[in-house]
């Protein structure tokens, strides 16, 4: 079959993608380490991870180089999820407002046990 | 780009989006590629959307309480006499699973090279690796419960959905590790005693339990991002 000339690609692609993905999580793991928060923390967050998911799909997965019909089947039934996603949010909001009114503000005191 | 592939009766296929048509049109066959390659990515799929409701549901109970969320990087501290390094165990959890991706993505092209010493060892190197990752986790799992008294229905350090979130994520990706490392391992028994010879020297397979190790290690990029640094 012609499938087994297709998969030879060479190692140094491999230890590319490895080191990139090393290089990516210890920059997510910095956002925590160095106490970034809001926007700029949310967005360095979804951009590490988008990069990380994007190297392991396309090459340690070999989806670059499935064929067009492959690649539609697998990647994009998931956006759906994003429709779920947004219904969600929607309903955490309204969860949330209705405890508010209903019981009150939270009176949980935090108890850490480093602290 | 994709590459040459051929239809049933040896014609070369067209690329691009002429081969979508043609694909999805053909008669017997959609998807050019073996048939539990093609099983594998559907049943990938399907787990998709499980772990998506698990994490969907994580974001509606997080967004819906007002007592306050614990905060990870405290929470998941570790001291290591000093003073606590925040997030560090998730931290090597993350680069040991990354760590067995490559040895894996290794693995899958020395079996294509037909090199079964070297398959073998980077299947054990890799299955190794990720049952080093469930022995941290389970330690991770003793801390939390023992140390810090945290159960599904409650913890002191914040909302009471911070438990049963927590247990239920990691412990269904804990538990597609530990499958994974069995299944690997079978697989790397079988290449090393010449099964796969006697079908003919066909080592899709390594790749197909490829496909799956590598999905463990997407779902956990998912779950730190989302779980341990929001």
């Amino acid at each position: 079959m012609a499938q087994e000339e297709v998969q030879q690609h060479p190692l140094s692609i491999y230890f590319w993608i490895w080191g990139l993905l090393f290089v990516v999580s210890f920059f997510s793991y910095m956002v925590d380490y160095m106490q970034l928060e809001g926007y700029l923390r949310w967005t360095l967050i979804l951009v590490f991870m988008f990069l990380k998911a994007g190297f392991i799909i396309a090459i340690f997965m070999h989806m670059k180089w499935e064929r067009r019909a492959l690649q539609i089947a697998i990647l994009v039934p998931p956006a759906v999820i994003l429709v779920l996603i947004g219904l969600m949010a929607i309903e955490g909001d309204y969860t949330f407002l209705t405890r508010i009114e209903f019981f009150g503000e939270s009176t949980f005191v935090p108890e850490y046990p480093h602290h | 780009m994709s590459e040459a592939a051929l239809s049933n009766r040896g014609d070369i296929l067209p690329q691009g989006g002429a081969g979508v048509v043609q694909d999805f049109s053909s008669d017997k066959q959609a998807f050019h590629v073996p048939w539990g390659k093609a099983m594998m990515w559907i049943f990938l799929l399907s787990d998709t959307f499980i772990f998506s409701c698990f994490l969907i549901s994580y974001m509606k109970v997080r967004i819906s309480t007002p007592d306050p969320w614990p905060l990870p990087s405290e929470v998941f501290a570790l001291s290591f006499g000093g003073d606590p390094i925040p997030l560090i165990l998730i931290a090597i959890m993350t680069f040991v699973l990354i760590t067995s991706s490559g040895t894996m993505a290794m693995a899958v092209n020395m079996g294509y090279r037909k090199d079964r010493t070297k398959t073998f060892w980077l299947m054990v190197a890799t299955a190794a690796l990720g049952a080093s990752f469930v022995g941290m986790q389970a330690f991770e799992w003793t801390k939390l419960i023992v140390d810090e008294g945290v159960r599904p229905w409650g913890n002191p350090m914040g909302a009471a959905q911070f438990g049963a979130s927590f247990f239920m994520i990691t412990g269904f990706h804990g538990l597609h590790v530990s499958a994974g490392v069995i299944y690997l391992l079978v697989v790397a028994f079988r290449v090393r005693r010449g099964f796969y010879e006697k079908r003919g020297g066909n080592y899709e397979i390594v790749e197909i339990a490829g496909l799956y190790w590598h999905f463990v290690d997407l779902v956990w990029v998912f779950i730190f991002a989302f779980f341990y640094l929001w």
